[in-house]
């Protein structure tokens, strides 16, 4: 049972919409014909066991994977063509936080795109990525090197230069990984603001307590797509444990009352 | 110690190059490539080689290209065999630049009866002799100066690190600290990088004669490896690992005009003694940099234990 509920309405709407993708790593497929869209305005969490291939999708849609097959349109469009409107949160590991830059610095970089070659982080630049501190609630760390952050911090560091990035499409790798609650908190509170500004996020989730909570649109992902739709309806017990290969047991309280026996 | 003109320009020409390596080496640290300036320091012989055989003139704009092409290959082929062989970086890195040198040594010795580019001198390099080519006469005032092409060379190639960095210091910072987010912005990632491999090339090739490859190395990894010790901001690093690189030219060549006479020789390597000079630095900025130095720690810790 792998159906995708999308109805033809919202793919007028989609902020991001994959087909038939599929990615290989050395000639193994990771995800194959991974079908999904996600409407416009939507907090999406992208769920599925470790080795679904959940980052893979996230990559392959930033052309940072090469695919196989497949066609990502972003509002439509090609993501290379479509750039300045998306922003990616990696995750925390993915960089050295050793490195010698101050948390501005990091901040800055994520306006890089739209300042283009030869010109200088200027004024405008780092007034922005001071607001985008604030709305972190970061502002008295903007000049400690990175070094000195605590994960939560890396975490609101990262998402405060996605919003520099001024982007209406989001791409966040397991923002709530190893965080402290404070910060998934304010996360949380941040995604919230964005969706009433009418951007849309596709989260990597892994804590699948809080998915109904969270978010309002879900991917099932197992190397290939097992639901894809509105979090009451595709968010139930029988395809969440179809997506997990049947191993794991959910307590009941995870899902809403037409939530099959596990 | 005595001091003639022609130890002023031994000491230019040293800090030319040093800080030309410096420069570069930032960045390959930053990437955790330092090793790829040694493996393309090695790497551009044969290029060097071929280039030498076919213009029989060295310091020609044909045998920098070669060794550009020949860095640049060895870049390429490293990450191709680490992908298709399987194997890690620093082994794929390994096969490639041994590879290449051995390759580069055998067309030398071969050529050995026509040219004198010394296998040697690629080791240790003959900065002492530099100042014998001189390259440009100019007459301040009745005061002949007597410029070394080395300096030349060098100076030419620094200006052009110089410019590289920092016209494109936000990229290059960018690409080493995060190229996922590079290559989302659309920045040509790749293309980034081959530039810096490409003038890690020229700058090995263009100090490799004077200064011999010890010195490249050590000066690629060693001044940017105490600043990122000493300092927390990279264009900080950056000019601290250029003051570093430079004073090693300077305490180098001073060590080697007066230390042998302490031990009994008369003489040693001059390239040797500057890259042992910024091993010393390197060393004290290990122990007292105020930041992350031994000292700085332990006595941090005492503290804490008290």
């Amino acid at each position: 049972m792998s159906e995708a509920i999308t109805s033809r309405s919202t793919d007028q709407e989609a902020a991001l919409k994959v087909q038939n993708l599929t990615v290989a790593y050395q000639s193994n497929p990771v995800v194959r014909g991974v079908d999904f869209s996600i409407p416009k305005g939507r907090l999406a969490a992208m769920v599925g066991p470790n080795g679904a291939g959940k980052s893979t999708v996230l990559k392959a849609c930033l052309e940072l994977l090469p695919r196989l097959s497949g066609d990502v349109r972003i509002h439509g469009d090609l993501f290379r063509k479509q750039r300045r409107r998306v922003a990616y949160v990696p995750q925390r590991e993915s960089v050295d936080w050793d490195f010698p830059v101050s948390v501005l610095d990091v901040v800055a970089m994520g306006a890089y795109g739209r300042l283009g070659w030869f010109r200088r982080v200027n004024r405008s630049v780092k007034a922005a990525a001071a607001e985008a501190l604030e709305r972190v609630g970061m502002s008295a760390y903007a000049d400690r090197q990175i070094s000195q952050l605590s994960g939560g911090q890396q975490q609101r560091t990262f998402l405060a230069r996605a919003l520099v990035q001024e982007a209406d499409l989001f791409f966040l790798d397991e923002p709530f990984a190893a965080v402290d609650v404070a910060t998934e908190q304010a996360v949380m509170e941040l995604l919230r603001d964005l969706r009433a500004r009418g951007a849309t996020c596709l989260v990597v989730h892994h804590d699948l307590a809080t998915v109904p909570q969270y978010f309002d649109w879900v991917v099932l992902l197992n190397e290939q797509v097992l639901a894809n739709g509105p979090t009451e309806s595709v968010f139930t017990a029988d395809k969440v444990s179809q997506t997990y290969g049947g191993k794991l047991v959910f307590s009941r309280k995870f899902f809403g009352s037409d939530g099959s026996d596990v | 110690m005595i001091w003639y003109a022609i130890d002023s320009w031994i000491v230019v020409t040293g800090i030319f190059a040093a800080v030309a390596c410096a420069l570069l080496g930032n960045f390959l640290l930053l990437q955790r490539m330092s090793l790829m300036g040694d493996a393309i320091s090695h790497a551009v012989l044969p290029g060097l080689a071929i280039a030498y055989l076919l213009t029989h003139a060295r310091a020609s704009v044909v045998m920098f290209a070669g060794a550009a092409v020949a860095g640049l290959l060895t870049a390429l082929l490293t990450d191709t065999i680490s992908r298709l062989g399987k194997v890690d970086r620093g082994a794929s890195m390994g096969i490639v630049f041994t590879t290449f040198f051995a390759l580069g040594l055998l067309l030398i010795v071969q050529a050995a009866d026509h040219v004198d580019l010394d296998p040697g001198c690629v080791l240790y390099g003959a900065i002492e002799l530099t100042p014998l080519d001189v390259a440009w006469q100019v007459d301040l005032g009745g005061f002949l100066w007597e410029v070394p092409r080395a300096v030349l060379v060098l100076g030419g190639t620094l200006c052009l690190n110089i410019g590289f960095v920092i016209i494109f210091f936000k990229e290059l910072r960018l690409v080493a600290f995060d190229p996922e987010l590079a290559r989302t912005q659309g920045l040509p990632v790749a293309a980034l990088h081959r530039g810096l491999m490409a003038l890690v090339a020229v700058t090995a090739v263009a100090a490799f004669e004077a200064v011999g490859s010890i010195l490249v190395i050590a000066m690629l990894i060693v001044p940017p490896a105490g600043a990122f010790l000493l300092v927390r901001r990279l264009p900080a690093m950056i000019l601290v690992s250029v003051l570093l690189a430079a004073f090693s030219a300077v305490l180098g060549h001073a060590g080697a005009l007066v230390v042998p006479g302490w031990l009994g020789f008369t003489s040693t390597s001059t390239s040797g003694m500057m890259a042992v000079a910024a091993g010393f630095l390197f060393l004290l900025a290990l122990l007292f940099s105020p930041s992350n130095g031994l000292l700085a720690n332990w006595l941090h810790n005492r503290e804490g234990n008290r």
